[in-house]
């Protein structure tokens, strides 16, 4: 297990340095910072000046190596945008990231455990094809769509919730909330919803597709056989055994969420990393590109260690294997 | 199957009840949107329009403008101009949000701060030499020559308390080369109609009233209260305009102006505003660059660049892409700005046939192939202008290949001079053609990327910098466009149209330069 886990962490390392290798040579082709920084007064020698103090003179190999230095020390830089620490950027709109991821993972992990099985259990019901005739819209429409048509509906035409923002923040001192308050609830509903769809109908469809395959199984015909009750055979046969595919995925995609939220906070104006990421390729603000996409590289290779190790945790044939 | 039930019921009923939990408000409170938030607290370290905005509201400068852009006194009552320099008679009993006096030291303090190595409006003072305190309330800001147009370059140099800067260490504006943020980055002590209650950079910021502002009395405004929150996605600004959340959106997209107004309770205002928009055609290199000529340039010829001009269908341009609002031009720069004149404004005439001719004079009869480098995310439907133009170009024989590109991307060809033929939109802060002349037509100038230079145009360009004499200097203006109307190193399209979306509880005075004045904003 050990052994394991190290040759993961080793493999976790190298591709850290890979991705934000390609990632920060990306940069030389979003544009000019300078130009967005400085005023249109500004003469050729000011900008060049300014060039030269932020170090985008120097080959692009220096500057990632600058970079890594000071990344390995905690130390971003300033955001050429908003001029103040990145990592202290980072870490004040992280709050109102992780709360939207959350909250819209329970929505998709609910409701998509739930209408799983059900789907896979009553397969010729009309709510059944119903409910996948209706998924099909959650992964067949941009996310930017349905969120601007849940805007439309609720916060225009209904005048229920609120369009955009985040709306009755709560400072903890160490976490800014907005689940305490009902303005702060009113505010996640849409974003939520928006974020959780395409998620929400995947693992729907992976749920029933597994369920089917396992409801044909011998073992669930002999507990049939044996006389146990269908809630027990559904619920604790079936279901546990549909889980390692779909705790996969699941993990993937809370990772997922988080480095994608980019097109639902900014159809929302949710004040969350992925808003902060657009504005920065707006702005070529490259302290902040660089910090967010190691960062969102570290989540996801963190998240694979772990569902790593929870395969581990639930299925034995992957542990013998392993080791 | 009863869980679903459950879950949809409940989520239905918690939506209803969070529905009706809306507060109250009590007090005058304007809630706004526009696209982009203020950079920074400190009103010198970003030149840029929703910085200014947002620090003009909090801080205050010698002298303003009004909704009719007209200069008016601020914090200086009165000023007179002299060779030397410029005598400012500060206004008395004006106190800094803290309750310290605003004196002739802070004055002072605020243009030294300015020229500061750090500090992004440098060129704004730049002809300014040193600032003599001559009394508690008057300051002569001694210039290095005469600049007739001083005034009208310091409308956005706000004035800070020399104080309360040394206290908090904030004494020249923040480095870039700088690892720290400074104070005034997030903490604001003007004199201004409102005091920061609360900032959240791209979230919610959020004004309140300065009981103590000396123009209380002076001006319409009752607006307790001023509620900020950038909305990115054009989109959503509009919808948070049309479900009552807002009540006036800066920057709504000319395709949505139609609904807002169909909307009970929204309207919508329309002004020309101070931008032009226009392609460069660059005469300067000996060969393009993106061409089939070779060995050399088109361009040169100023045939060629009439050729381009009357090619171009201004009209159509304005109906079909802008919705009618636009105002086609022969000017790069529009109407409010001194040198603007109706000789000079109408457009060259839409004549592909006075095209083909001129081209074939010029010894290109069959055309020949440019690139157009255009941005797509800078003004009102750029790329779509650079669409329409390379069509009309095309009939006349000028086989164009468009490349737009986002504006980081865009602006740095201009500025190293790497293109051959490309749309720039240019605002005028100064309301004064020696801000165009200085960085488009000038052979120096640092926006000029066509590489035009003619001497009489350099000559008058700095000519008028110095000329105090009002009369000779309007002359010197107007001999200059009448040079370049002839000589054309542009091609002008329009001035720009600013439409704001408001709501019918608020009277909100728009203005040609952008500015949201919330000084004059009347809720009925």
């Amino acid at each position: 297990m050990i052994s394991f886990i190290l040759r993961r962490l080793a493999q976790s390392v190298l591709v850290m340095a890979v991705v934000s290798g390609i990632s920060f040579s990306l940069f030389n082709f979003v544009g000019d910072p300078v130009n967005n920084m400085v005023g249109q007064e500004a003469t050729r020698e000011q900008r060049q000046q300014i060039r030269v103090q932020l170090g985008l003179e120097d080959p692009i190999i220096t500057q990632y190596v600058r970079f890594m230095g000071n990344a390995l020390s905690g130390d971003f830089g300033l955001s050429y945008r908003i001029r103040r620490p990145v990592s202290e950027l980072i870490f004040e709109r992280l709050p109102a990231t992780i709360e939207l991821v959350f909250v819209s993972a329970i929505i998709a992990l609910v409701l998509g455990l739930s209408l799983g099985v059900y789907t896979g259990i009553k397969r010729d019901t009309w709510l059944s094809r119903a409910t996948l005739s209706i998924s099909l819209v959650g992964v067949s429409l941009p996310t930017f769509v349905i969120g601007i048509a849940l805007i439309y509906l609720f916060a225009v035409l209904l005048r229920w919730l609120p369009s955009s923002g985040r709306g009755g923040v709560v400072d903890l001192g160490f976490w800014q909330t907005s689940l305490l308050t009902a303005d702060g609830w009113r505010s996640i509903i849409l974003p939520a919803i928006t974020l959780s769809l395409f998620q929400l109908t995947l693992i729907l469809r992976l749920v029933r597709a597994e369920m089917l395959e396992v409801m044909r199984t011998d073992y669930i015909k002999f507990a049939r056989a044996r006389g146990l009750a269908e809630r027990s055979i559904n619920f604790v046969h079936a279901l546990r055994n549909t889980l390692v595919p779909v705790i996969t995925i699941i993990g993937l995609n809370i990772g997922g969420l988080i480095a994608f939220s980019v097109i639902t906070e900014t159809v929302f104006q949710w004040p969350g990393t992925g808003l902060m990421f657009i504005q920065a390729v707006d702005f070529v603000d490259v302290p902040i590109m660089a910090a967010y996409l190691v960062f969102v590289a570290l989540l996801f290779v963190t998240i694979n260690l772990i569902v790593d190790i929870l395969y581990f945790v639930i299925d034995p044939r992957i542990r013998l294997g392993g080791s | 199957m009863r869980r679903i039930q459950l879950t949809g019921a409940s989520a239905l009923a918690l939506a209803a009840a969070l529905a009706a939990a809306t507060p109250a408000a009590a007090e005058n409170v304007f809630r706004w949107a526009s696209q982009g938030d203020a950079l920074t607290l400190d009103p010198m370290s970003q030149n840029e329009g929703p910085t200014i905005a947002m620090n003009g509201q909090i801080y205050e400068s010698l002298v303003t403008r009004d909704p009719e852009l007209n200069l008016q006194p601020e914090l200086a009552t009165s000023w007179e101009g002299g060779n030397d320099g410029w005598v400012f008679h500060l206004r008395e009993g004006v106190k800094f949000h803290d309750g310290a006096d605003f004196t002739a030291e802070d004055v002072a303090f605020s243009f030294k701060r300015a020229m500061a190595e750090s500090s992004d409006y440098k060129e704004q003072v730049s002809s300014v030499a040193d600032v003599e305190i001559l009394d508690d309330h008057t300051v002569k800001v001694i210039t290095k020559g005469p600049n007739p147009i001083l005034p009208n370059e310091i409308t956005s140099l706000y004035m800070m308390d020399s104080d309360w800067s040394k206290e908090h260490d904030v004494e020249t504006p923040q480095d870039y080369a700088a690892s720290e943020e400074t104070f005034a980055v997030r903490n604001a002590n003007g004199t201004g109609p409102f005091r920061v209650v609360s900032r959240a950079p791209d979230e919610l910021t959020v004004l309140e009233r300065n009981k103590e502002w000396w123009g209380a009395s002076e001006f319409p405004g009752n607006i307790d209260r001023i509620e900020y929150r950038p909305i990115k996605n054009a989109a959503t600004r509009v919808a948070a305009l049309l479900s009552g959340e807002l009540d006036f959106v800066l920057d709504p997209p000319l395709q949505d102006l139609e609904r807002i107004k169909a909307t009970d309770g929204l309207g919508v205002k329309t002004v020309a505003q101070i931008r032009s928009i226009f392609f460069g055609m660059d005469e300067g290199s000996d060969e393009l660059r993106s061409s089939d000529v070779k060995g050399k340039n088109p361009f040169k010829d100023v045939k060629v660049r009439m050729a381009v001009n009357h090619a171009i269908d201004k009209e159509a341009i304005k109906r079909v892409v802008m919705e009618g609002l636009s105002f086609p031009t022969g000017m790069i720069t529009p109407p409010g700005v001194l040198g603007n004149t109706p000789e000079n404004d109408p457009p060259y005439s839409f004549d592909p046939e006075l095209s083909k001719s001129l081209l074939a004079e010029a010894g290109y009869p069959d055309g020949f192939t440019v690139q157009l480098d255009c941005p797509n995310d800078r003004y009102n439907n750029d790329e779509k202008i650079c669409q329409a133009a390379v069509a009309m170009l095309a009939k006349v024989g000028i086989k164009v290949n468009l490349e737009a590109i986002p504006k980081s991307q865009h602006f740095p060809k201009l500025q190293n001079r790497e293109t051959d033929f490309y749309m720039l939109g240019w605002g005028v802060p100064t309301l004064d053609s020696h801000y165009v002349f200085a960085y488009l037509v000038d052979g120096e100038g640092s926006w000029n990327a066509t590489g035009y230079s003619n001497p009489r145009v350099n000559e008058i360009t700095d000519l008028i910098a110095t000329e105090m004499d009002v009369e000779k200097r309007t002359a010197l203006i107007d001999e200059a466009w009448t040079i370049i109307k002839e000589d054309a190193p542009y091609a002008p399209i329009h001035h720009q149209v600013i439409a704001w979306g408001i709501s019918d509880k608020f009277d909100v005075p728009i203005g040609a330069d952008d500015a949201l004045r919330p000084r004059y904003i009347v809720a009925k």
